[in-house]
């Protein structure tokens, strides 16, 4: 079942702390599965 | 050439299985259009006042220009990002894109009709407040430019190199454009559902479906080109150079990590809609696992197995996820506009094409296959064309 909101802030204060949340998550997941990604790519030499 | 040298003899028969097939379905799709053109929409389709867009619209239109989205996704890579390795993948991947909008706008005639009335949109009753009249205006300058960027090759095999030279160096212009045309209307496609809040069912329905159509238009086209290239590979080999053989492989592996990354990228975004729309509750419903299947098996799923396919640097694994993935955007395209359209509606009121709709598809599609390999067998795609080898 669905949360019962009473009001439009309590449901704008629930979705957005949801949604922030998983942005955090974006920013750790994808640059952690980038490394996975490449992670058996050859090494450029910058030297 | 060596390709030419390696060209099928002659004297083979006509009645192939290639040529019979695709003859016996041209020819069903001719009478359909006669009893189209004729008849109108009702002697053809089930579509009705409850689905008005039926499948020409969900599969021809809407899968058509996804899948199509190799084109501006291969130029934009070679010429805007200077990625010059994938440059073997650019003229098949721009010949998919024309051939997939051109298809696209002739299923469209079917849709709607009247083909003659197909400029009043721009020319006559320009709609400048619909996003209709942004698609229609955005898929005829992007087939336009499509057409001005597959040209080079009839131009080289027509012999005009003045004209091939002039066209050359609009190239970088033209890529351009046509990224800037695609973003524009992948993304309309998706918002044009957004009118139908109440009928489109909340696990699709979300404010981001415009974001969620053009992303996923991106690892569609990605996939599109080594879905095309594993097919050539294996149907039009001698008609590929060593350049172009040598290559595939390495335009599997870039542009399978490219589709993956956003993929996980497409997933997060996904999550963020329904967290936005407080949807969560939909998922342990019959739509949720449908949903689910959806965003698990055909984004979640062949993400990882990208990953694991280009870490491994196995290219089996990449061609066969990239035919995953085509199914995947099949299926999320056609769950967006009939499978979760009006899913309120009782079951003996839902919309379920008509076999002489599916046979109209199959007709569409099979021109395309047909005309694609008329075309590649012929003009230099799978190849470079020795006289222009320095350009």
């Amino acid at each position: 079942m669905a949360e019962a909101f009473f009001t439009l802030q309590d449901f704008m204060v629930h979705t957005k702390a949801v949604a922030y949340i998983l942005m955090g998550a974006t920013l750790v997941g994808l640059p952690l599965f980038w490394f996975f990604l490449t992670g058996r790519d050859e090494k450029k030499r910058t030297y | 050439m060596e390709q030419q040298q390696a060209a099928p003899p002659m004297q083979q028969s006509f009645f192939t299985p290639f040529n019979v097939i695709t003859g016996t379905i041209l020819l069903m799709g001719m009478v359909l259009t006669v009893l189209r053109f004729t008849g109108g929409l009702g002697a053809v389709t089930n579509l009705d006042h409850n689905t008005p867009w039926g499948i020409w619209i969900g599969f021809d239109l809407l899968c058509g220009v996804a899948l199509a989205a190799g084109g501006y996704v291969t130029s934009a890579a070679c010429y805007i990002f200077g990625l010059k390795k994938f440059h073997s993948a650019v003229r098949p991947a721009i010949l998919t894109a024309f051939l997939g909008y051109a298809l696209v706008v002739l299923a469209l005639t079917y849709d709607v009709g009247r083909p003659w009335r197909l400029p009043y949109p721009i020319l006559v009753s320009p709609g400048t407040s619909s996003l209709l009249f942004e698609v229609a205006l955005c898929v005829m300058l992007y087939l336009t430019v499509l057409f001005v960027e597959f040209s080079p090759a009839a131009m080289e095999w027509l012999g005009l190199r003045k004209a091939r030279t002039l066209v050359m160096r609009l190239v970088l212009m033209l890529t351009i454009f046509g990224v800037i045309l695609s973003t524009m209307h992948q993304s309309s496609l998706g918002a044009l559902y957004l009118i139908a809040p109440s009928k489109l069912h909340p696990l699709w329905y979300s404010t981001y479906l415009a974001l969620f159509f053009f992303v996923s238009s991106m690892f569609a086209g990605l996939s599109m080109v080594i879905f095309e290239s594993s097919l050539s590979h294996r149907y039009l080999h001698k008609h590929m150079d060593h350049h172009h053989l040598d290559n595939s492989n390495d335009v599997a592996l870039g542009f399978a990590k490219a589709a993956s990354f956003i993929m996980i990228g497409y997933l997060f975004i996904q999550m963020i809609g329904l967290a936005i729309d407080n949807d969560w509750h939909h998922l342990a419903t019959g739509w949720g696992a449908w949903y689910l299947l959806e965003l698990i098996g055909f984004v979640a799923l062949p993400a990882l197995v990208y990953a694991v396919g280009v870490r491994e640097k196995n290219i089996r694994l990449i061609r066969w996820t990239s035919v995953w993935v085509v199914l995947g955007i099949i299926f999320n395209r056609l769950n967006v506009s009939l499978v979760a359209f009006n899913w309120q509606l009782p079951a003996s009121q839902r919309y379920f094409p008509s076999w002489m709709e599916i046979g109209t598809t199959l007709f569409i599609v099979t021109l395309g296959v047909v005309i694609y390999r008329f075309i590649a067998t012929r003009m230099p795609i799978l190849y470079e064309h020795p006289d222009y080898q320095e350009d």
